[in-house]
């Protein structure tokens, strides 16, 4: 007999041997339950991660904005409204007020990293004959490249931007027959026009974007929207990117901007992805149900069969508590085993799942996130349901009259 | 030590069967045990043998009267101070379902002691062997209980129920179950440890030439002692 093992454990784990088959049952039950939860949890967090990825890596995580225009209604000096018909004002294309002072606070204000500056608008991009519209954003490369890493995104050339270079994405130069090198005229809304050398190419894996980016030096923006020092937006990254709605809440209440993080600009996908784990944490819950019914119902069944063994273990002087504890460790023990099993399967279907599963492009759906964090997480909470489960039955096996029992 | 090594006093038991009216099954036991006595207890099925050693065995509880083992009045300890005293002074062999089947002859005759220790060592081990040798089954120690002989599963009983090394040793028709033979064979052991260790018992049976080779004969009839109360 193990020297090692408590009583308690020893008499639960020859128990467990003793009925192997009812064991490999109840055992394989709860490794299905783990297995769907670890696969479902471990492809929820990869396709969660990869949208965050894509969506962080191309665009600042707070943008700051001029204030809406607003119209009020027209009146006379007696204050009486002389014409109550407002119409929503064209946006005029607006610097930010007093953008250097408010960047320059920013740079100070805890949780934010970096801020950079920003002249945006549209434009036709002209080479010969043909002209497509794109849009521009003037950017100060230094700064600009910590928030968005644009030569992270350069497949041709570099992301070089002086007063005279353009880096535009690949679809569009490709449909103005332009190269790595040539020349490419801008034309703004004002008619202002500037020709600027192409330096570099990006792909942003993204067919839309591919063909309207086209990013030059924040000067060149500012000169050719007739915006002398003036910005259009200010890009901020933060430390921690899911404080970015806080933090964007904050500076829109202490300065006159309008400040949308990224948070907001993506409701749509965090309700998406509130719905999905709303969704698993249900499916966690009674698949959880179901593992602890599973195991209380086999544990039951146990203690009927046992009850004689329990009586003779009672009549040879052992204690109420140690026949409570030898059902407890059962029932762990169930939870323990069938978890490691099912982490097992888990990760053998989302392996699986992942080499079979492309998207559209022949990319991968959902990156391959395997933690041990969610796998001790799991063996935790399926032992602690094991143990929770085997209340009722080792309660009642604790409870047990010896006299009936032995008497059987 | 206290001269006997059990005392029953006015002892009744009566169980409660959902109805007003009680079923009495002892009435005003008077009886005593001396250390070292071997005694039969003999009566007709029903008459309440099964009952009066559950409850001298600290398994049930009297409806009145006292239980003293070793001169304690077990009336007055709670469940967990009884369980000490059954596995301390108290050993068990019943008619059948005998031993643990999960485990061999030697790990259950170890049993009782792990039980109370909480771990195995090597000399509970080597005090369970000595005493499967005195039973005469070292052969079969590493045996699971289902692949023994009945003779055989109940001289392990034997070796469990003395291996915290108790002062009484209650048998309820440990050979009820077993040929002529076997039961001779089992009663012989049981009187030999007896004669050798000077362990009590009290040992219930049917079987009247057994009876006559005990020390003395204790007639139970109708849940009241007929016969050899002393
Ligand atoms: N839990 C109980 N509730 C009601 N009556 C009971 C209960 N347990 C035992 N009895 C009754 O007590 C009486 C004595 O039973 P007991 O088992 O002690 O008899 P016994 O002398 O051991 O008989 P046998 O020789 O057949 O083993 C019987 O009439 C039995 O029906
Ligand atoms: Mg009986």
């Amino acid at each position: 007999m193990n020297r090692l093992l408590p009583f308690a454990w020893i008499t639960a784990v020859r128990f467990l041997g003793e009925g192997r088959l009812q064991t490999w049952f109840i055992v394989g039950g709860v490794a299905i339950g783990v297995g769907v939860i670890v696969f479902m949890s471990a492809m929820l967090a990869g396709l969660e991660r990869n949208f965050l990825r894509r969506v962080l890596a191309a665009q600042a995580q707070i943008q700051l904005l001029p204030p809406e225009q607003v119209a009020r209604p027209l009146r006379g000096g007696d204050g009486v409204v002389t014409d109550p018909v407002v119409q929503r004002p064209a946006q005029r294309l607006a610097s930010i007020d007093q953008w250097r002072r408010i960047a320059e606070l920013l740079r100070t204000m805890p949780g934010i990293d970096t801020v950079s500056p920003t002249a945006a608008g549209s434009v036709l991009a002209m080479r010969g004959e043909t002209s497509r519209s794109a849009s521009m954003t003037g950017i100060d490369p230094q700064t600009y490249f910590r928030i968005v890493a644009i030569p992270d995104f350069v497949v041709a050339g570099t992301a070089r931007l002086t007063s005279e270079d353009i880096v535009v994405g690949i679809e569009l130069a490709r449909e103005l027959g332009a190269a790595v090198g040539d020349r490419i005229d801008l034309r703004a809304a004002s008619g202002a026009v500037r020709s600027l050398r192409v330096a570099g190419l990006l792909d942003f894996g993204n067919k839309g974007a591919n063909q309207r980016v086209a990013f030059v030096a924040l000067r060149t923006a500012q000169s050719l929207m007739g915006l002398i020092g003036g910005v259009t937006a200010i890009d901020i990254a933060v430390h921690d990117v899911f404080a970015a709605e806080e933090i964007a809440r904050r500076i829109a209440a202490a300065h006159d901007v309008r400040a949308e993080s990224w948070i907001a600009t993506n409701a749509q996908f965090f309700a998406a992805m509130r719905a999905q784990i709303a969704t698993n944490t249900l499916i966690r819950v009674f698949v959880g149900l179901s593992v602890a019914f599973g195991i209380a119902a086999v544990l039951v069944v146990s203690v009927i069969q046992r009850s004689r063994d329990i009586g003779i273990l009672r009549a040879m002087g052992t204690r109420r508590g140690q026949i409570l504890r030898v059902f407890l460790i059962q029932g762990g023990i169930l939870g323990f085993a069938g978890s490691l099993l099912g982490a097992a399967l888990g990760t053998a279907a989302l392996v699986w799942w992942h080499a079979v599963a492309r998207q559209a492009d022949g990319g991968e759906l959902f990156p391959l996130v395997i933690e041990a964090r969610l796998f001790a997480a799991t063996a935790l909470l399926a032992t602690a349901t094991g143990v929770l489960a085997a209340a009722a039955p080792a309660l009642r096996a604790a409870r047990l009259d010896p006299v009936v029992a032995i008497r059987g | 030590m206290a001269e006997d090594v059990l005392r029953l006093e006015r002892l009744g038991k009566s169980y409660r069967t959902g109805t007003p009216a009680e079923t009495r099954v002892l009435h005003d036991i008077d009886f005593a045990l001396r250390h070292g006595e071997f005694v039969a207890l003999m009566g007709p099925s029903g008459s309440g043998k099964s009952t009066l050693l559950n409850i001298v065995g600290l398994l049930d509880r009297p409806s009145s009267g006292r239980v003293l083992i070793d001169g304690v009045d077990t009336g007055t300890l709670d469940e967990r101070a009884l369980t000490m005293l059954r596995g301390r002074k108290i050993g068990f062999v019943f008619q059948s379902h005998l031993l643990l089947s999960a485990f061999t002859a030697l790990e259950n005759v170890m049993l009782p002691a792990v039980a109370e220790r909480g771990f195995a060592s090597a000399a509970i081990e080597a005090r369970a062997r000595a005493l499967l040798r005195r039973v005469g089954l070292d052969a079969v120690a590493d045996n699971l209980a289902p692949h023994m002989s009945g003779g055989q599963q109940q001289r392990v009983a034997v070796a469990r129920a003395l291996a915290l090394s108790p002062e009484l040793v209650l048998a309820d028709e440990p050979t009820g179950n077993l040929d002529s033979h076997s039961a001779d064979e089992v009663f012989a052991l049981l009187r030999d440890i007896n004669r050798e260790q000077g362990t009590s018992f009290l040992l219930v049976t049917h079987n009247l030439d057994l009876a006559r080779r005990c020390d003395r004969i204790v007639r139970v009839v109708d849940g009241r002692i007929v016969d050899g109360a002393r």
